[in-house]
């Protein structure tokens, strides 16, 4: 045995040996971070128009949680406006936040990304954020920074109830989530249940309206044979195909689907009454890392992420809910009572309140309904 | 039949001591698991006995059980039916009952429940044919099904392997004494494959105990699900989930060890020619099962993708919609994802080889040990293995400087997700050199190195491209290594795959998820079928 033997191996399999010098070509051809280009195209040219900077050769690194899908036109219009590249890390929020844990003081992340607060109060607990200035903070409603400024909203995303049309009359539709506890909805209701964004708004549930009323909800809920569903787009998936009649989720999942799949998906949003507590606004949220060296860049860069290009941006291309520089929502999203505040929520416990908020899930026996 | 594979004389010193790295480095997660469990102040004992740990620990293992089962029954026959019998494109065949393992959970079972649940595609094709009630996959019958249908290639690969080796004499002495085919088939031919049966089922057990993806959709409440739900909110009691697993797998593999100690392994030399049984008057039955199978496994996620992609595609033309990827990026990510796995497969197979020597040829505790720890560690998820390697090379400067975000520590990591699947097909590899082979050359006087160059090698090769080519697939598909550990900016088809699926750009996702569909195909042709046919 030994480095002979080794080699042997990998020789006397000619197609492994075309494998690997194939790779080594394709290694070479996409490594090494991203050059900032001239001018931009597609979807980021929206964002940003004119002329790139000149490289600074500044680089920060953003782990982010969201999908580049929705924000990688965004980071491509900031290099080029700034002058600043922009390494990307994408992930699951949930994984993404431990490894930071695990990086500790050693990572390299400037920046992390959030689908929902949950992550990121997380990682205020573990001291992984630090405070973001005025300058940041101030761009957007106090109800979206969170606690010791840790972080800010940078889209909303509402709580909604999406519903199949061919099998529910508009005229059941309730008013609010607590409705949904009637006889009239037994098994028929979908909840995403260890979501984190379901999550989130349980957590902010119970801090508005106190453990024992929320219990009670979920509990009802439970005894009313609903339904417990993996995550949001599994659950507009089937609520389009009228496997079940009614999903709890965020309004996006069901806009993305209609636009992938045309009149075929016969699911719709409702909104519950603007002042219930089942139309909270739930924000994607930035902070920056305490180990990050780059500050001044990575504030730059959320301050970006909220001025008016990034959030018709993202409101227009990601169907969400913009939540700084005075952007109105798209057309095609109904309006909203105000940005969320109604509910005086600062979002401020819900790294610490999810704990709570797990064992109230896994109590009520939803997850084996 | 002889007692092959072991022989007598010591282990030599250096296949020990190799054997023992190898070991320490598969072990890494469970020393991980521990540490963190203790640093934590995890209670693994105090929450085993509650209500929140009971309930989904039986389910898990419930699951696991009844989906090994069915995958095992499924594998051997399907394995049978492609091996030995003149079944039509039995290679065809062989090639599209392998590719069911390349769907990632999270979207084959998606895919699957989108085709055949009520208001899917196939549903809606049936009540136009006025079927209007169709079971929902849904729950434990839901998982069973997916899981059985994604997994049991890993019965059916090794079991191919190992029946395309046996000589057909043995069937034909046998149909001459007036043995039924079945009677052969359940006394003769399955005894033989025993050892490889029963190492794919255990590693289908544990594939099912660490599966998310699928048991999430299908809304079965197991301790993966317990663990994900907790990952932040309760770090300790993840944890101690996690160690569960952990040691449920080391308990399931031992016992499997314990109980196949006086299992036989035979001796079967290559044979030239087999003469495959006639299948007669079961030719159509045979045919129409294997293609129910590929129909299931492979045909109904294909529909969802391609429904997904082409009507995403449609709608391009129609409202202008720009998608989110292109067909360089799809090229690129491509050759990243074939690349990258590429040389996991070749890194789990050298892994596992040494243990692998050590266990087929000689009695050895640090052999069995290394082969235990090894299969073990696929039970556990894999964002568990990612972490053990971030956990790792934290531990100082220069390890972090060097292999954080690097090619090397993803790798690794594979490496040590996937070497249980390289080991049993790594281990039949090693059985296929017939003991007095070895004597023979060692008698002439070749030495070791020699010896293993010009005369094991060779006879091995093909079992350790089908070794290889397990590992090849599943790193393919595989994701939270993939997300954690990439290079930045380093994208590979289930990177990407998920996220745009789970932000409901489901026309990219069906894109390169059949991307990697065909992909895969053109792999499992050149690096398992093809060898594993030449070798009759």
């Amino acid at each position: 045995m030994g480095v002979g033997c080794v080699l042997s191996v990998l020789m006397t399999s000619r197609a492994l040996v075309a494998l690997l010098t194939g790779f080594s070509l394709t290694a070479v051809a996409c490594g090494g971070s991203s050059t900032i280009p001239n001018t931009l195209e597609g979807a980021a040219a929206d964002v940003y128009s004119g002329d790139c900077s000149e490289d600074t050769g500044k680089e920060i690194t953003i782990y982010s949680g969201r999908s580049e899908d929705l924000v990688q036109p965004v980071l491509d219009a900031f290099e080029c406006q700034s002058g600043i590249s922009v390494v990307t890390n994408f992930g699951d929020p949930t994984d993404l936040a431990l490894q930071l844990v695990e990086e500790g003081d050693r990572t390299p992340a400037d920046i992390f990304l959030s689908k929902s607060p949950g992550a990121v109060g997380f990682l205020r607990n573990e001291g992984l954020l630090s405070s973001l200035s005025d300058d940041v903070t101030s761009l957007v409603a106090e109800a979206n920074v969170g606690g010791d400024n840790s972080w800010v909203g940078i889209t909303g995303r509402q709580r909604v109830l999406v519903y199949n049309v061919d099998l529910v009359d508009e005229a059941d539709l309730p008013s609010s989530v607590l409705d949904l506890t009637d006889e009239k909805y037994r098994g028929q209701v979908a909840i995403p249940a260890t979501n984190g964004s379901f999550q989130d708004w349980f957590t902010v549930f119970r801090a508005q309206q106190g453990d024992d009323a929320a219990s009670a909800w979920l509990d009802a809920m439970v005894a009313n044979d609903a339904i417990v569903t993996e995550s949001n787009r599994p659950t507009v998936d089937a609520v389009g195909r009228g496997e079940y009649s009614f999903g709890l989720v965020n309004h996006y999942y069901n806009f993305q689907e209609q636009e992938a799949l045309g009149d075929d998906h016969r699911a719709e949003n409702h909104s519950f009454d603007a002042s219930d507590i089942g139309s909270l606004v739930i924000v994607t949220a930035a902070g920056i890392t305490s180990n990050s060296d780059n500050v001044e860049e990575s504030e730059q860069l959320i301050t970006f992420m909220l001025d008016e290009a990034s959030q018709s941006y993202f409101t227009n291309d990601s169907l969400e809910y913009p939540l700084a520089a005075g952007v109105d929502p798209a057309a095609i999203l109904p309006a909203l009572a105000d940005d969320g505040s109604d509910f005086d929520v600062t979002f401020d416990d819900l790294g610490n309140g999810l704990t709570r908020t797990v064992e109230i899930i896994e109590n009520s026996g939803i997850l084996s309904n | 039949m002889q007692q092959l594979g072991t022989s007598h004389d010591r282990a030599p010193r250096t296949l020990v001591g190799l054997s023992a790295f190898c070991s320490l480095i598969l072990a890494g997660p469970a020393f991980y698991l521990l540490i963190r469990n203790f640093t934590a102040d995890a209670d693994p004992f105090g929450l085993i006995f509650t209500d929140r740990v009971q309930g989904p620990l039986w389910r898990t293992v419930n699951l696991a059980v009844l989906v090994s089962m069915s995958a095992g029954a499924l594998g051997t026959g399907l394995a049978w039916l492609t091996t030995r019998t003149d079944l039509p494109f039995a290679k065809t065949f062989s090639v599209l009952l392998t590719l069911p393992l390349v769907y990632p959970t999270f979207i084959g079972a998606a895919a699957l429940v989108r085709t055949l649940n009520p208001g899917g595609i196939v549903n809606d094709a049936l009540a136009g044919l006025g079927v209007d009630r169709t079971p929902t996959l849904d729950g434990l019958f839901g998982a069973w099904l997916v899981l059985t249908l994604l997994t049991y290639p890993y019965v059916f690969l090794p079991v191919a392997a190992r029946f395309s080796r046996l000589p057909t004499s043995i069937e034909q002495t046998a149909r001459l004494l007036g043995n039924s085919a079945t009677h052969v088939f359940a006394r003769i031919i399955v005894p033989q494959a025993a050892g490889s049966i029963v190492a794919g089922m255990l590693l289908v057990f544990l594939y099912a105990i660490s599966d998310f993806g699928a048991v999430a959709i299908l809304r079965y409440d197991t301790l993966t699900r317990a663990i994900d739900s907790n990952q932040l909110a309760n770090r300790p009691v993840a944890l101690a989930l996690s160690l569960m697993l952990l040691v449920l797998a080391a308990v399931v593999v031992t016992a499997e060890r314990l109980a196949g100690r006086r299992r036989v392994v035979s001796n079967s030399p290559r044979v030239s020619a087999t003469t495959a049984l006639t299948l007669g008057r079961g030719r159509i039955p045979a045919v129409a099962s294997v293609v129910l199978v590929v129909v299931f496994a492979l045909g109904a996620p294909l529909v969802a993708l391609l429904d997904w992609s082409i009507r995403g595609l449609i709608r391009r033309g129609e409202t202008g919609r720009r998608l989110t990827v292109d067909s360089a990026e799809i090229a690129e990510i491509t050759g990243n994802t074939l690349g990258v796995s590429a040389i996991a497969a070749v890194s789990a197979v050298l892994i596992v080889l040494p243990i692998a020597l050590l266990v087929g040829r000689h009695r050895s505790r640090m052999g069995n040990l290394g082969h235990a720890v090894a299969i073990s560690t696929f039970a556990l998820p894999g964002i568990l293995i990612a972490l053990t390697g971030t956990f790792f090379i934290r531990q100082t400067d220069w390890t972090f400087d060097t292999f954080h975000n690097s090619m090397a520590i993803l790798i690794f990591s594979y490496t040590v997700r996937f070497a249980a699947l390289a080991m049993g097909t790594t281990l039949l590899a090693v059985h296929a050199v017939p003991q007095r082979l070895q004597d023979a050359s060692q008698t002439l006087g070749a030495d070791r190195q020699r010896r293993f160059r010009t005369v094991d090698l060779p006879l091995m090769t093909p079992g350790l491209l089908a070794a290889g080519g397990l590992v090849l697939l599943s790193t393919m598909k595989e994701l939270p290594i993939s997300l954690l550990l990439s290079p930045f900016e380093f994208e590979t088809l289930s990177t990407r795959i998920f996220g745009t699926f789970n932000e409901s750009f489901v026309t990219e996702a069906g894109l390169m998820a059949l991307t990697l569909v065909a992909l895969s195909f053109v792999a499992t042709w050149v690096l398992i079928i093809r060898p594993l046919s030449r070798q009759r």
